[in-house]
C-alpha cells in the first residue's frame, strides 16, 4: 500500500515542480496578503474628520472643544460659522461628525444645570459612528467630572468630595486593545483556508478533465490510497504556508505568542485535514474545473465571513450561529487566538479540536466514498 | 471587427453555458444564497455580550448595580462565579467576554468615603467588541453613580451631569450595521461572481485543446473578447438584479437614490469585473492557476480593502494607496451613497470616472494580451 502511495506522491510533487509558477503562486500571495491585510484590518477610530460650530464663544466652550480634540481621536477639519456649513460638511462627507455648542452653554454650566452638546454624525459606517459617539461620550464625561468637582470645591471648599462609583476597565490578553493582535492571527487561518481548499478542489477534477484519471485507475491503486496520496502534498504545502504566515505575524507585526506551539501545531493539523477534506469533497462532486472553481467561490466566502474573523458570531441570528459549528475556520480561529493571545492549552481548546477532528473524518470519508462511486 | 464572427463566438459560448447546467445554476443560485448568508451574518451590532458577575460583597447596593447589568439589553448574564479562579476559567473558555467584580466593603466605602470602584475584566482578544463593551459598562456604572448620589450625596440630590451629548445620526438613523454592510455585500458578491464567470473561459480552451481550433478561424482578438463576455454580462446582470432586489425588499435597506443611476453603475462595475476575469484567463493558461489568481484578487481584497467593513481612512497611507487599485472600492462607495444618501451621478463623478478608467484599461490590455498564436 505504501509502495503505491509513494508513486502517487512522487507524481504529485513532480507536477508541482514542473509548473514553475505553481510554488510562486502558492507562497508569495500569502506573504503579500498578510502584510497588506495586517495593516488594513482595523476597526479603530482615530483622526475622525470633525466639524465644530461654537455659537457660545466662551472660555468654557473653547476649553471643552480643546479637551475633545486633545488625544487625537477627533481631528478638526472645519470651524463653521453657521449651521448650514455644518450640514454641508456632513452631506459632502468632508466631516463624519459635527459638534455644535449652542449659546448659553457656559451659562448653564455655571448654574449647575445640564448643558447640551449637539453631535451630528454620518451613520453610513455604523461601526465607526458608534465608536466615535462612544469616545465623545467619554470625553464629555471626563470633562463633566472635573468641572463638577471644580464647582464643588468653589462652593464647599477644597475638602468637598464627589460621591461616585468609578469603573476600572481591565482588558485582558490585549491590554492596549491593539486590533492587529486580533486580526493577524485570524488572517493566518483565513489565508491558509483559501489556498488549501482551492488547491484540493482542483486535485481530482483536473485529472478527470485532462483524462489522466482513467490512466491512474487502470493501475492497481485503491481509491483511498489515491485520495491519501493527493492529501499529503496539500497538507505539507498548507503547513509550510501556515508556518510562514505565522512567522510573519510574530516577527513583523509583533503579535505575542503566549501559548504552547505544540497545541497550535495540533490544531493546525486538524484544521488542514478538515479543509483538505472539504476541498477533495468538492473535487469529487464536480465534473469540470469550472464547476470546481464556482463551488470553491461558493463555499469559501461564507466560511470566511461566518467564522468570527471580523463579524462577531454572537451578533448573528441563532440559526446562523448553529451553522458556524460546521465551519472548520470558526474552530481554528478560536484555537489560534487562544494559543496566541490567551495562552490556553488542550484543557480549554479540546471542544474545538474535537469538532475539527470530527469534521475532518466525515469530510474525508465522504470524499473517498464519493470518489469510489464515481469510478463505477 | 465583424458582427457575424462576434455572434458566432457568443453563440458558441452560450451553448457551452447551457450544456453545463450545473455551473449555470451555481452562477444564479450562488448570489441569492450568499445574500442571505452575508446579509444576516455580516453584522457588527453588538448586543447580549456574555457577562459574568462576581459579587464579593452581596449587599443591597451591589445587588442593585448587578441588576442594572441584568436589565441592560447589551449584556446577558451567563455565569456568577463565586471565586476568582472560576472567573478566570470562565474568561479563558469564553463563557463570558466581560466580568464585573464588586470588591469587598463596596457599600461601606461609598457611605463613608464617598468613593468606590468596580472592576470590569474584559476579554480583549477582540479589541473592537471589547472597546464597545467597556463603553456600555461605563454607561451602566455612570447611571448607578447618579443613583448613589441621591443616597449619599450632599442633601440627597443627584448632581446633574454637566454636559450631555445629544446625537443626531444622519443617513443611517438607527446605526444599524446592516444598512451599511448590505450594499457592500452586493458589491462583494458581484466581484466574486464576475471573476468566477470569466476567469476560466480562455484557459479552458487551452487545457481542452480547443484553442487550436479557435486560432485556425479568421476571428479577431476583439471579437473573441466581446463574444465571450456578452453572454456572461447577461448572467451577471441577472445576478445583480437578484441581489439588489433582495437588498431592497428582503433586507429593506433604505433606498434614497435613483434606480437608473444604480443600474448604470452596476453595469459599469460588471464590465470591470468580467474584464478582470477575462484578463486573468488570457494571461494564465491552466485553469488551476487562473482560479488561484482570480481568488487572490477578488475575495479577500474586496472584503478587507474596499471599505465594506474596515474604514479605509484608518489604514496606513501605503495601504490606502493600494486600495485605489481595489476596483470594488469605487462600486462600494457609489452604492452606499446611492442607497443611504440618495446621491446622484453628479455626486459620484470620482467613482464613475475611476470605474470607466478601469474598464477602458482592461479592454485595452485584454484585447492585446489575447494573441492568436500557439506558443
Amino acid at each position: 500500500m505504501f509502495q503505491r502511495m509513494r508513486h502517487i506522491l512522487i507524481k504529485e510533487f513532480l507536477e508541482i515542480r514542473r509548473d514553475k509558477w505553481a510554488l510562486i503562486r502558492l507562497l508569495i500571495p500569502p506573504i503579500l496578503q498578510i502584510l497588506v491585510f495586517g495593516y488594513a484590518a482595523t476597526f479603530d477610530v482615530w483622526n475622525v474628520p470633525t466639524a465644530v460650530l461654537d455659537l457660545d464663544h466662551t472660555f468654557e466652550s473653547r476649553d471643552f472643544l480643546s479637551h475633545v480634540t486633545a488625544d487625537g481621536r477627533f481631528h478638526i477639519v472645519l470651524v463653521a460659522s453657521n449651521q448650514r456649513q455644518v450640514d454641508q460638511a456632513i452631506d459632502d462627507s468632508d466631516a463624519i461628525i459635527a459638534l455644535v455648542i449652542h449659546p448659553g452653554f457656559a451659562n448653564l454650566l455655571e448654574k449647575g444645570q445640564t448643558a447640551p452638546l449637539q453631535a451630528v454624525v454620518d451613520g453610513t459606517n455604523s461601526n465607526s459612528a458608534l465608536m466615535a459617539l462612544g469616545y465623545l461620550g467619554q470625553m464629555a464625561a471626563t470633562f463633566s467630572q472635573s468641572y463638577a468637582l471644580d464647582r464643588l470645591h468653589r462652593q464647599f471648599g477644597a475638602r468637598a468630595k464627589l460621591v461616585e462609583v468609578s469603573l476600572q476597565p481591565r482588558p485582558w490578553f490585549n491590554e492596549e486593545l491593539n486590533s492587529r493582535w486580533f486580526f493577524v492571527p485570524g488572517l493566518i487561518g483565513t489565508l491558509t483556508l483559501v489556498s488549501v481548499v482551492n488547491l484540493t478542489a482542483f486535485a481530482i477534477v483536473r485529472e478527470r478533465e485532462v483524462g489522466t484519471l482513467e490512466q491512474i485507475m487502470v493501475t492497481p491503486i485503491r481509491p483511498s490510497e489515491f485520495i491519501l496520496g493527493k492529501t499529503l502534498p496539500a497538507f505539507l504545502i498548507g503547513l509550510i504556508e501556515t508556518i510562514i504566515i505565522a512567522a510573519f505575524g510574530v516577527v513583523w507585526f509583533h503579535v505575542p505568542f503566549a501559548g504552547n506551539p505544540l497545541v497550535l501545531l495540533a490544531g493546525t493539523s486538524l484544521f488542514l485535514l478538515s479543509t483538505l477534506g472539504l476541498g477533495l469533497l468538492l473535487s469529487t462532486v464536480c465534473k469540470t474545473q469550472q464547476q470546481a472553481f464556482a463551488s470553491t467561490f461558493f463555499v469559501l466566502n461564507p466560511l470566511f465571513i461566518l467564522s468570527g474573523f471580523s463579524f462577531p458570531i454572537a451578533s448573528m441570528p441563532v440559526f446562523l450561529q448553529w451553522m458556524t459549528y460546521i465551519n472548520p475556520l470558526r474552530h481554528y480561529l478560536i484555537v489560534i487566538r487562544g494559543t496566541f493571545l490567551k495562552g490556553v492549552g488542550f484543557d480549554v481548546l479540546w471542544p474545538q479540536m474535537l469538532m475539527m477532528a470530527a469534521l475532518a473524518t466525515v469530510l474525508l470519508a465522504v470524499a473517498i466514498s464519493r470518489f469510489r462511486k464515481s469510478l463505477d | 471587427m465583424r458582427l457575424v464572427r462576434l455572434k458566432a463566438i457568443a453563440v458558441k459560448e452560450m451553448l457551452q453555458i447551457v450544456r453545463d447546467p450545473r455551473s449555470l445554476i451555481i452562477a444564479l443560485l450562488m448570489p441569492v444564497m450568499q445574500m442571505f448568508l452575508l446579509g444576516y451574518g455580516m453584522s457588527l451590532d453588538i448586543a447580549h455580550i456574555p457577562l459574568c458577575t462576581f459579587d464579593r460583597e452581596v449587599s443591597p447596593l451591589s445587588v442593585e448595580l448587578l441588576n442594572r447589568f441584568q436589565a441592560s439589553k447589551y449584556f446577558a448574564v451567563t455565569a456568577s462565579p463565586s471565586n476568582y479562579r472560576d472567573l478566570t476559567t470562565a474568561i479563558d473558555r469564553g463563557t463570558c467576554d466581560i466580568a464585573i467584580v464588586i470588591p469587598q466593603h463596596f457599600s461601606e466605602r461609598l457611605s463613608t468615603g464617598g468613593e468606590a470602584s468596580v472592576q470590569a475584566i474584559v476579554d480583549a482578544t477582540n479589541n473592537n467588541t471589547a472597546t464597545i463593551a467597556i463603553g456600555y459598562t461605563q454607561a451602566v456604572v455612570s447611571g448607578f453613580s447618579a443613583f448613589v448620589q441621591t443616597q449619599f450625596g450632599a442633601g440627597g440630590v443627584a448632581i446633574l451631569p454637566p454636559i450631555v451629548v445629544q446625537s443626531r445620526v444622519w443617513f443611517n438613523e438607527d446605526l444599524q450595521s446592516r444598512n451599511f454592510i448590505i450594499p457592500g455585500a452586493v458589491a462583494l458578491i458581484m466581484a466574486l461572481v464576475g471573476a468566477q464567470l470569466t476567469a476560466l473561459t480562455v484557459s479552458r480552451e487551452w487545457e481542452r485543446g480547443t484553442m487550436e481550433l479557435l486560432v485556425s478561424t479568421p476571428v479577431k482578438p476583439m471579437e473573441v473578447m466581446l463574444g465571450k463576455l456578452i453572454p456572461y454580462f447577461v448572467i451577471g446582470l441577472l445576478d445583480a438584479v437578484l441581489c439588489l432586489v433582495l437588498a431592497l425588499y428582503w433586507f429593506e435597506v433604505p433606498f434614497r437614490g435613483a434606480l437608473l443611476t444604480l443600474m448604470l453603475l452596476t453595469m459599469l462595475f460588471l464590465v470591470v469585473v468580467l474584464g478582470i476575469g477575462y484578463m486573468i484567463s488570457v494571461a494564465i493558461r491552466n485553469q488551476l492557476g487562473a482560479s488561484q489568481i482570480a481568488l487572490l484578487v477578488t475575495m479577500m481584497p474586496t472584503t478587507i480593502l474596499s471599505g465594506i467593513s474596515f474604514p479605509i481612512d484608518q489604514m496606513p497611507w501605503v495601504v490606502r494607496v493600494i486600495t485605489y487599485f481595489v476596483y470594488p472600492r469605487y462600486y462600494v462607495t457609489a452604492v452606499k451613497a446611492i442607497f443611504l444618501k440618495g446621491s446622484g451621478p453628479s455626486d459620484l463623478l470620482v467613482p464613475i470616472a475611476m470605474m470607466s478608467l478601469f474598464a477602458a484599461g482592461i479592454a485595452f490590455f485584454a484585447s492585446r494580451a489575447f494573441r492568436k498564436t500557439l506558443d
